[in-house]
């Protein structure tokens, strides 16, 4: 792959995965939501995917089909599940209303890249210089989980939160160890396994996917 | 090989727990595998203490002083929890609120807690470490959620959905600490290895490391239960079934600090005390505001003993803080002793919710009149909890204030001193109302079965004993704080 093909190939996927995480803010449609969110999951693979056939990484490139196949299938599909069986599938009243939140969007990306300056100081690459879009898709995850009260827009706002730091992964270190990687990625694929057990026990046993609805504790 | 055996008997019994329907003898067997733990946990320390670190599986575990002595915790308090739970589930399927296949599930999955906690001290690598810690979050939200009630699946949800965002701050903190390990001189094994990342620490870039710190704390600390990240203990620790308790707030809050210690003995030696003091003081002073003026109004006994964890995870902070070795050390005891006296509240308030049927502190009255044994467990575990002597919190706590003020934190310690005088008053007042009083009359006077009592009791002397003689701990403790005092 020539430099700037490679170069522009990889500002291109980086920008989808933070542009899919602005879009889950933007609709209200859980649906829409979700398929935001499976093809964050495929951007992120073909940002390793590039990464990897840049480095001649044969491990990174399995990695990448790995997170391909997770991310952008399986999870969503898990997910997509949850939003069939509700029949009220909308964000119906978020904390904050959706210009509010994209203004907050912009405002969390300007913080990422000055959050991240020692960083991408340390990594005159083009892979460094995106890596504040890993870190904006992260806090735009926090910002979702905190405005949002459905259980699922907060599950996807879990896993925005996963895919920037595995973006900000990719980019700075080409992969943290495999192991780690396999072991991080299970365990966030089992933390939204069980929040989705939960998120059906909700619905089965008290008609709720509504946290607004469950209330009882507190001091 | 000992460290072998340690993870592997008490996973075994949790694989044979989940396949058999539960039976008493099932539990009891669980037990044991935990008291296995504990005895070879005492075996490392023994090795270790002198000598050089134990390593297995090629580095992947790694056993030092400060390793096995969060061993001995976790077994010290696992064998507390489970012997309990042995009881908990009997009355469980006694009342028929949960069967015999849910139980062994119970069974399995605190198993599997005990175990994932022990990797995450054996680990000798931070992302093998990270991904235990990360296990224990996902194993304990389906036992904070095992009695399916409302309230369990609102608390589950938020202890997950919590966690596990701050796990995941955690984990970018560790890509960033490999990555500033990366670009250390021209290395290109650069490894996520404690020893390694220990040993080029002076050279990590301060700007990466500094960011990367900060996250540890906030990731990290959110399963510690500093404020203001704690959002989810009170909730989590109400729910969840008495010893489960007992476990979270004994000893799982501490394993997370554990990681803690280790993350920020590597930012000291790239950035300075300075940073990382400033970090720490600031969560542990808020932390302690927070459990202060949350405790003043507390009307549920459970929920007063969770917040008295974040009391505690707040002093553990301001002691690491400190960092000198007489703080870490004071801190190592702080671990244990707060875990003992903690988990033996935790059990008694179990027993006393299956007797009094409430959770309300309002509706606990005469506790001491009316079943003296366990009005007096619970109040010897108060007063130990709340530091006075001859338990260990009490050593614990002084040597940490005499630590603080020796590097010139005299006025954070004198901070921390004015909100454990709030936590007292009103604990002591809370106490008060449940164990004072005459009970109705001709009610008559309840006994307590010994099997719950023995452990309990025996918890509770283990506590006062490290008070008055250290003589068995002095040196693991100090060999410990070796490895990550200043």
């Amino acid at each position: 792959m020539s430099g700037s093909a490679y170069a522009s190939s990889l500002e291109i996927a980086s920008g989808v995965v933070l542009v899919c995480a602005v879009v889950t803010l933007w609709r209200r449609s859980l649906s829409a939501i979700v398929k935001a969110l499976a093809v964050q999951g495929v951007a992120l693979g073909v940002v390793a995917l590039i990464l990897g056939v840049g480095k001649h990484d044969g491990v990174l490139i399995a990695v990448a089909c790995l997170v391909i196949a997770a991310k952008g299938v399986v999870i969503p599909a898990l997910l997509g599940r949850v939003v069939a069986g509700d029949p009220a599938s909308r964000e119906a009243a978020p904390i904050v209303n959706v210009p509010a939140s994209l203004v907050g969007a912009g405002a969390l990306t300007f913080l990422a890249y000055g959050a991240t300056g020692s960083v991408v100081a340390l990594i005159p690459t083009t892979a460094g210089r995106l890596i504040p879009l890993g870190f904006a898709t992260m806090l735009i995850g926090y910002f979702a989980m905190a405005v949002r009260r459905k259980a699922v827009s907060q599950i996807v706002g879990l896993l925005l939160v996963d895919n920037g730091i595995a973006l900000v992964a990719f980019l700075a270190t080409a992969g943290v160890p495999l192991l780690v990687e396999l072991g991080a990625s299970l365990d966030v694929l089992l933390a939204v396994v069980v929040l989705r057990v939960l998120a059906a026990q909700m619905w089965s046993k008290f008609g709720v996917l509504d946290l607004d609805e469950m209330r009882e504790l507190h001091d | 090989m000992l460290a072998i055996v340690v993870l592997a008997v008490p996973f075994a019994a949790g694989i044979a727990s989940a396949v058999v329907p539960w039976r008493r003898e099932i539990g009891w067997l669980c037990t044991a595998t935990i008291g296995i733990v504990l005895v070879c946990g005492i075996g490392l320390a023994a090795r270790v203490v002198h000598g050089p670190p134990i390593t297995a599986f090629g580095g992947a575990l790694r056993v030092d002083a400060l390793s096995a002595f969060m061993v001995i915790v976790i077994g010290a308090i696992g064998v507390l929890a489970t012997w309990q739970s042995v009881r908990y589930l009997s009355l469980e399927i006694a009342a028929g609120r949960s069967s015999r296949r849910h139980a062994s599930l119970y069974s399995a999955l605190v198993q599997g807690f005990v175990t994932a906690m022990l990797l995450a001290v054996l680990a000798g690598n931070v992302g093998v470490m990270w991904v235990a810690v990360e296990a224990t979050t996902i194993i304990t939200t389906f036992l904070v959620g095992y009695r399916q009630t409302r309230g369990s699946l609102e608390a589950s949800w938020k202890y997950i959905a919590i966690c596990s965002v701050g796990i995941a701050m955690a984990f970018l903190g560790t890509v960033l600490v490999y990555l500033a390990a990366l670009h250390v001189g021209h290395h290109l094994h650069a490894s996520l290895d404690w020893t390694s990342l220990m040993a080029v620490s002076h050279h990590l870039d301060p700007g990466v490391m500094r960011l990367a710190f900060a996250l540890l704390v906030l990731g990290y600390g959110t399963k510690v239960g500093l404020a203001p990240m704690h959002s989810w203990l009170p909730d989590a620790h109400s729910q969840a079934p008495a010893p489960v308790s007992a476990l979270m707030s004994g000893v799982l809050l501490t394993v997370a600090f554990y990681a803690l210690l280790r993350f920020k003995a590597i930012a000291d030696g790239a950035l300075g005390v300075a940073f990382p003091r400033a970090l720490l003081v600031a969560a542990g002073l808020l932390s302690l505001v927070v459990a202060a003026s949350l405790l003043l109004t507390q009307r549920d006994y459970k929920r007063m003993l969770a917040y008295h964890s974040v009391e505690h995870m707040g002093l553990l902070a301001l002691g690491a803080a400190a960092g000198t070795p007489l703080a870490i050390a004071a801190v190592l005891l702080h671990i244990l002793g707060h875990g003992l006296a903690k988990g033996v509240l935790f059990l008694t308030s179990g027993e006393i919710l299956h007797t009094e049927g409430t959770t309300e502190i309002a509706q606990v009255k005469a506790l001491l009149a009316r079943r003296p044994a366990l009005g007096g467990i619970f109040g010897f575990g108060l007063v130990a909890l709340l530091g006075l002597p001859p338990f260990s919190l009490f050593v614990s706590e002084l040597n940490m204030v005499r630590a603080e003020t020796q590097v010139g934190l005299g006025w954070a310690a004198a901070i921390s001193l004015a909100c454990m005088a709030v936590i007292f008053g009103a604990v002591m007042s809370h106490g008060r109302h449940m164990l004072f009083g005459s009970g109705p009359d001709g009610e008559r006077v309840h006994k307590t079965p010994a099997i719950v009592t023995v452990p309990l009791i025996g918890g509770l002397v283990g506590c006062a004993a490290l008070g008055v003689v250290a003589w068995p701990l002095d040196s693991l403790l100090r060999a410990a704080a070796q490895v990550v005092a200043l």
